[in-house]
């Protein structure tokens, strides 16, 4: 790909923590439930009433900014950020503004032209991760007549970590790949469910681009594009922003220019697949933040750093590394795939390669076999009806023979609930085949065939499969390309006769 | 303290005020925070900020349910009521409720 420009993104991004209750008072944070059934006097901003901090959301926090790896402040304190709008009765949010309690971290990204085949890794750095609360919800009067406004306050503090990328993200596929990860890391760590259906993972894209302009660099003013909704929103709304700044650019190089307007905010519309500029975005002086008098700060000890760092277990960065080495061996490809799927189906792997110790051989066995019986049957790996000491058991009754067979046995043991012995009993498949067995099996097709090998010597090797579905016949499931190579083999010898 | 900044304030807290008001608030504002600039007197070079007034700190609740508001009872005070939700003039920015 090559641009005329180099596109520049930082990603905002908001994750909902994995709380029961919201980040200052009692209420649930479930999804979805009726509107304004779950509110108390100190989420919809009563006066008089006053925040307690959720140490569980705190721990989270700092779980995740742990494993985003950034530095953890050892004081922290929130402050108020003022703006009125009605999705926030407070009409103040309480958020972090100069303590952030993590601040200079790192994400590795597999940036990748082709990331299905190679792994090339980028760092995007992080310049925080903050946690605050979050706002209600509007729903708006879509019909143009100017009906009311409608608001919902269940979501109006449920806690949120802010993660705030630097502008190191220069590709759509590179942003994606950031959330990608974030996600499956978040997910992982138990920190969020990150569902971008539900808003519990929300982006927004602050892009410019960088264009050689004249024997320099010439940079487009900012554009905050908001109302991403999916990971796949994200990434066009970046390549069409980024094009649309060019054309800009091009109409006036002289004006459109980094720092000559305050930054825009561009909502997207994903129907049309465009960016509409909404508005010039208040500065942060605007939003007037103080500290917030009714929090006192939080410490943080480095025992509490030692017991964060140890409930985060082992991240998907360090799984990859660890699956790529002895026993396993796997590709960066390979354990890329698999680290994607998530610790179970790791652990599952794991366990199947304890038993067959070929770590190459599982993951081509369960790529074949389980990932698309999971998919097929729309279950997560911890459902599936075969054990992982059930599929090992399959893999090693199953060598020998076939990949139909093998696919065979194995959708049969998912059908019938069997073993994999039962399996190929039940379906008469032969196993044990030791090469002079099959030769034996190879020379009697050959006998018994006559009239098949005088057309294969006259010149007919089409011949030559009606053989080969005699001795399939009586060495049911019998490996095909051994069947091949003694067939081919005992043929060559009749035609030098 | 001059009027446009009174304006500004005025605007980012959505109070409509009159030219007269402005007037008034500007003379108003401007003695409050002469009054409040008495506190540059003091050298406070040697000081450390303080975050918060009281000796407290690492104040936590833990993460158990409480009963919410009956829904009736959390819209009571509401202006205005669209079924079970608060009803406000129309936002002409739409689609903008993650904006900050």
């Amino acid at each position: 790909m090559s641009l005329p420009y180099k596109i520049v993104v930082g990603l905002e991004v908001h994750v909902q923590l994995l709380t029961n209750t919201k980040l200052f008072c009692g209420c649930s944070t479930k999804f979805g439930s009726p509107p304004n059934s779950q509110v108390c006097p100190v989420c919809i901003g009563m006066p008089g009433t006053l925040p307690v901090m959720n140490r569980k959301a705190f721990d989270l926090a700092l779980r995740a900014a742990l494993a985003l790896n950034c530095s953890i402040a050892e004081f922290t304190k929130w402050d108020r950020k003022n703006y009125y709008y009605p999705d926030l009765p407070k009409n103040y949010q309480i958020s972090q503004y100069d303590l952030p309690f993590s601040y200079e971290g790192f994400l590795e990204i597999n940036a990748a032209a082709d990331p299905k085949k190679e792994y090339t890794p980028k760092r995007i750095g992080l310049f925080r991760a903050h946690l605050e609360e979050d706002a209600g919800k509007n729903t708006h009067d879509e019909s143009g007549r100017g009906a009311d406004s409608k608001v919902d306050l269940n979501r109006t503090g449920t806690p949120l970590l802010e993660i705030v990328s630097k502008p190191e993200i220069n590709s759509p596929e590179e942003a994606k790949a950031y959330l990608e990860e974030i996600r499956l890391m978040l997910r992982e760590i138990g920190v969020s469910d990150c569902e971008m259906q539900e808003g519990s993972l929300r982006c927004d894209a602050n892009v410019n681009i960088h264009i050689e302009h004249e024997g320099g660099i010439a940079a487009t003013p900012l554009v905050e594009v908001k109302n991403l909704n999916s990971i796949t929103s994200v990434g066009r709304a970046i390549a069409y922003e980024a094009e649309r700044q060019y054309k800009e650019f091009k109409k006036d190089p002289v004006n459109y220019r980094f720092g000559n307007m305050f930054k825009t905010t561009a909502g997207w519309n994903d129907v049309k697949g465009i960016t509409v500029i909404q508005r010039h975005k208040e500065n942060a002086s605007d939003y007037r933040y103080f500290p917030e008098p009714d929090l006192v700060p939080v410490v943080v000890t480095p025992s509490e750093v030692q017991a964060a760092k140890m409930a985060m277990g082992e991240l998907p960065s360090e799984q990859r590394k660890r699956l790529q080495s002895a026993p396993f061996n796997l590709t960066q490809y390979d354990s890329q795939v698999l680290t994607a799927k998530g610790r179970r189906m790791v652990t599952y792997y794991e366990e199947v390669t304890a038993v067959i110790g070929d770590g190459k051989q599982v993951i081509n066995r369960m790529s074949d076999l389980v990932m698309g019986a999971l998919n097929d049957r729309k279950e997560e790996i911890d459902q599936f009806p075969l054990s992982s000491q059930t599929f090992a058991d399959f893999m090693k009754k199953t060598a020998s023979i076939t990949q139909q067979g093998r696919r065979d046995v194995f959708n049969h043991m998912l059908e019938k609930g069997t073993d994999a012995a039962t399996s190929i009993k039940e379906l008469g498949i032969q196993t044990d085949f030791d090469e002079s067995k099959l030769l034996q099996a190879v020379l009697e097709a050959i006998a018994a065939n006559g009239p098949a090998v005088e057309d294969y010597k006259k010149g007919k090797t089409a011949a030559a499969n009606r053989i080969k579905g005699h001795v399939m016949k009586t060495a049911k499931g019998a490996p095909n390309d051994v069947v091949q190579r003694l067939l081919e083999a005992e043929l060559a010898k009749l035609m030098g006769t | 303290m001059d009027i446009d900044n009174v304006r500004k304030v005025a605007k980012l807290a959505r109070l409509d005020l009159s030219e007269a008001d402005l007037a008034t608030m500007t003379t108003q504002l401007s003695a409050i925070l002469s009054y409040v600039d008495q506190l540059k007197e003091l050298d406070t070079d040697n000081v450390e900020p303080m975050a918060h007034p009281l000796p407290l700190k690492n104040v936590f609740r833990p993460d158990e349910l409480r009963p919410s508001l009956p829904v009736d009872e959390a819209l009571k005070n509401a202006p205005a009521r669209s079924g079970d939700f608060f009803a406000v003039p129309a936002i002409l920015d739409a689609g903008d409720d993650l904006s900050h």
